[in-house]
């Protein structure tokens, strides 16, 4: 455990990516195979299920420290991480020869943290006490962080993937692959990764997924119209659909494996050739559904008859990185469409192709644009026809061309610290808009944001909190209602679970509006009307 | 009658007619330490201890007025006999001792019980009423013992060196860089390099007979390319500003309380945290509040809800007091 509390704060102590990977190749060659393979997923920011609850941690804090409930949750409100909370607070409790503890990084995983699943509560609640009595207080927060769900210490899979490729001087987009979906870590799983056999068999797996940068300049900048295909934008569930060897798995962006949660794009795929395909999971009823009626079959596991037939998905192809055993990603996006379209040809209708815009000019596609939010989708997608297909954010091949957002002008009514890095500063939001009952004007909540102020404004807005504080509820703040502010949001949706009655979709703060008087800010009346033109019906 | 009410000048005697630490200008200001927040521009006289006053002149002006005092010298001011006692803050700083027909009332100003060789140690004195500090008065805050952080920093500082690199080193220039450079001597004799803003107050310290690593001031050295294996402590103000840029690509570090929290150490974007307060953690802030076998505790700047309710469940009189000291926010000086 001493090793793996080293390289925390080895990696936690810097910002530089060149720094965070000598410090994990370094930790991962001094390392048994089995810590090795646990290190690189919990930096990788995979994790367990949840072994203890939060109200199991606050009892044995309580327990453990004496210190009444309140404080327990302002010292977590204050420090914004609740692992972190209780090692802080069991230091006066730690046995004063807590140091290094010598078991390893997988006796820890395999031995003591993982088994907790199979202990009744009061047993955890004495393991955990007798963990922050007799670690030091870095591997008591880093067990407890364990215990409670992953550790975010700045790494990114690509990093790790870097620090692993150098280490068995292998290509990193091999490591890459070998690193998505699914695993349990081992000594032989580590083997595995590191094996320079590279032509060992990589059945299920996705191909690492190519993501879009926003367009942030005319679009008559990529050059001639005809080097780029057009598609819509859609707002759905980014997915890769593997058949190799005539088995079928679907995965997520964040590789998680989806196969079970969509079985009719599953029975849909029987019909195909061997392929990897890209492209987008949509709620669809003869036209493209809302996200947030997706957002129903997001999440479980197992879907039930009625919300199978309620809301149905579709997979909208947009690229094909393999067909019948050839990767085909060196290939331009122009022959790979082709090559999508023609394998979906005749396929059930629960898996098409995203259909190509045939405007001729920029200026063409910029009005067809202005159409999407009634269409459901988010803008257009301009993809060069010539690319390859790219792993990660490369700019370049493919552009986001959203459309503007919607907007509201709302007060500002209550702040709410942050957690982690801004857990000492108030970055969460709620905000209200006008509505008028019986003659009386009175603020309703419409929306939480918690980006879109740059670091100088929250600063500001801080002081302007802490001044204008009118109650305390734990970590909330009332304040005075006087500072306006513009939201921009993607959709709304009616909602019984607001009181205003409706939700906003990805709100944000666009611009801090101190030219403007609380009185001016939008009234409900005018968001519903956003819900007549623009919501789900 | 309370000895001490809070007015919108500051915390004011009418006993004896005076402030202490007004953050307006008064006639007659006690000043429990130098800190901006705590020695304010404008007033007529200015009482401090003697080793302080040199400070509150650099800062307010040479031409100030003042009237210093020993710690434990007393002063008749009106009804009120007034006297300073050691806090441990910074160099010359006080807790402030008022006695009007028998009760006593002390406000601590901002103090600290680590061990700290630039200022004198803070000894607890007891009294009727205590007006405390409450910047850290959460349990959470416990400080770790200065050589384990001294040594930490000059590991930091090696590590760069060997590198070929600076190592900037960010703290108050008032205590702060003070303390940093008397705690480092345990680890070298090596000259440290100071920002503008550090090299007149670590003069005064120096010359109230301070033991500190030699310093230069940074812009004065001779250096090899870019500063390479040097320390320059500096105030976390120069940071990002063109001052930096002579320092090519350095090791940055920050010492202050807040760093014990990692969110503020990722927040704050610096390479290393270094856990160094110049305020009273919570064991000594509980501990104080004992040895002064107050009757009442009123509980200034910080934390203090969290003080009064936790004093108030254990059955003692304790408020809060809105004073303009240092807010909660990550004061540069903590």
């Amino acid at each position: 455990m001493q090793a793996f509390t080293d390289l925390f704060v080895s990696l936690d102590s810097t910002t530089a990516t060149n720094a965070k990977v000598a410090a994990l190749r370094h930790y991962l060659e001094q390392a048994p195979a089995g810590d090795a393979a646990w290190a690189i997923y919990i930096v990788s920011g995979r994790r367990a299920k949840r072994l203890a609850g939060r109200p199991l941690l606050k009892d044995a804090l309580q327990t453990l420290t004496g210190y009444p409930e309140w404080m327990v949750l302002d010292a977590y409100a204050t420090v914004g991480d609740f692992a972190e909370t209780a090692s802080l607070l069991t230091e006066e409790v730690r046995a004063t020869d807590a140091r290094g503890d010598q078991h390893s990084l997988a006796y820890w995983m395999e031995q003591e943290i993982l088994p907790l699943a199979d202990l009744d509560e009061e047993a955890k609640k004495q393991k955990l006490m007798d963990w922050w009595q007799r670690l030091p207080q870095l591997s008591a927060f880093l067990v407890t962080k364990l215990i409670t769900g992953g550790l975010r210490v700045g790494v990114s899979q690509t990093l790790v993937a870097r620090a692993v490729a150098e280490l068995a001087d292998l290509p990193r987009d091999v490591i890459t692959h070998r690193l998505m979906g699914e695993w349990q870590p081992g000594a032989g799983w580590f083997a595995e990764l590191i094996d320079p056999d590279i032509t060992a068999d990589l059945s299920s797996r996705p191909y690492p997924f190519y993501l879009a940068s926003p367009l942030e300049h005319e679009p008559a900048e990529l050059g001639a119209r005809e080097q780029w295909l057009a598609e819509w934008k859609w707002d759905g569930i980014r997915a890769q659909l593997v058949k190799r060897g005539g088995e079928i798995s679907l995965w997520s962006r964040g590789e998680e494996l989806m196969t079970e949660r969509f079985p009719e794009v599953i029975a849909a795929a029987a019909s195909l050739d061997d392929c990897v395909l890209d492209g987008e999971l949509l709620a669809w009823k003869d036209q493209v559904l809302p996200f947030a009626e997706l957002q129903r079959r997001i999440g479980r596991k197992t879907v039930g008859k009625k919300l199978l037939a309620d809301v149905p998905v579709r997979l909208l192809v947009y690229d094909c990185l393999e067909h019948a055993g050839s990767d085909l990603r060196s290939q331009p996006m122009q022959a790979r469409r082709d090559t999508a379209e023609q394998l979906t040809d005749g396929a059930d209708e629960r898996i098409g192709t995203s259909p190509l815009l045939t405007a001729q000019s920029w200026e063409a596609l910029a009005e067809a644009r202005e159409g999407s939010r009634e269409r459901g989708v988010e803008g257009l997608m301009l993809k060069a026809a010539d690319s390859p297909y790219l792993t990660g954010r490369k700019k370049g091949a493919w552009w986001k061309w959203k459309v503007e957002p919607l907007t509201v002008d709302a007060v500002m009514i209550y702040a709410q610290a942050g957690s982690g890095r801004r857990a000492t500063l108030f970055t969460d939001y709620t905000f209200a808009v006008w509505t008028e009952q019986d003659g009386e004007r009175s603020l309703v909540p419409i929306a939480k944001a918690y980006s879109g102020l740059t670091d100088a404004e929250i600063n500001k807005l801080n002081r302007w909190i802490r001044a204008n504080t009118i109650e305390r509820f734990g970590p909330v703040r009332s304040v005075s209602a006087e500072q306006v502010f513009e939201l921009a949001f993607e959709g709304i949706n009616a909602s019984t679970r607001h009181k205003s009655g409706v939700a906003l979709r990805f709100p944000r703060i666009a611009r801090w509006r101190t030219d403007m008087q609380p009185e001016d800010a939008n009234t409900l009346g005018q968001v519903q009307d956003l819900l007549q033109l623009y919501g789900n019906t | 009658m309370p000895l001490v009410e809070l007015t919108d000048k500051g915390l004011y005697c009418p006993a004896g007619d005076f402030y202490v630490d007004p953050w307006r200008p008064v006639p007659r200001a006690v000043i429990t330490h130098g800190h901006a927040d705590h020695a304010r521009p404008g007033s007529g006289l200015y009482f401090a201890e003697a080793s302080g006053i040199p400070i509150l002149r650099q800062r307010l002006g040479a031409d100030l007025k003042a009237h210093p005092l020993a710690y434990g010298e007393s002063l008749a001011l009106g009804r009120a006999r007034v006297s300073l006692h050691p806090a441990g803050h910074i160099l010359g700083s006080a807790q402030v001792r008022i006695e009007v027909d028998g009760e006593v009332w002390v406000i601590t100003g901002d103090f600290k019980r680590d061990e700290d060789p630039t200022c004198a140690a803070f000894e607890p004195v007891t009294c009727d009423t205590l007006i405390t500090e409450a910047t850290f008065a959460l349990p959470i805050y416990r400080w770790p013992d200065i050589d384990v952080v001294a040594a930490d920093i000059f590991r930091w500082w090696q590590a760069n060196a060997e590198q070929g690199r600076a190592s900037v080193l960010f703290c108050y220039a008032l205590g702060k860089a003070q303390r940093v450079l008397a705690a480092l001597m345990t680890h070298t004799q090596q000259r440290v390099l100071l920002h503008g803003a550090a090299v007149p107050l670590t003069n005064i310290y120096r010359k109230a007979g301070v033991a500190m690593l030699p310093t230069e001031p940074a812009l004065e050295a001779e250096v090899e390319k870019k500063f390479a294996g040097e320390l320059i402590i500096a105030p976390p103000g120069a940071n990002g500003t063109a001052w930096m840029k002579r320092f090519g690509d350095c090791g940055t570090g920050f010492c202050s309380g807040w760093m014990l929290l990692r969110g503020n150490r990722r927040r704050r974007g610096y390479d290393r945290g270094f856990v160094m307060s110049d305020h009273a953690d919570w064991p000594a802030l509980i501990q104080t509040i004992e040895e002064s076998q107050a009757r009442q505790v009123l509980a200034t700047h910080g934390r203090s809800d969290i003080l009064v309710r936790y004093l108030t469940e254990r059955g003692m009189r304790a408020a809060e007091l809105r004073t303009e000291f240092g807010d909660e926010d990550l004061a540069a000086e903590a």
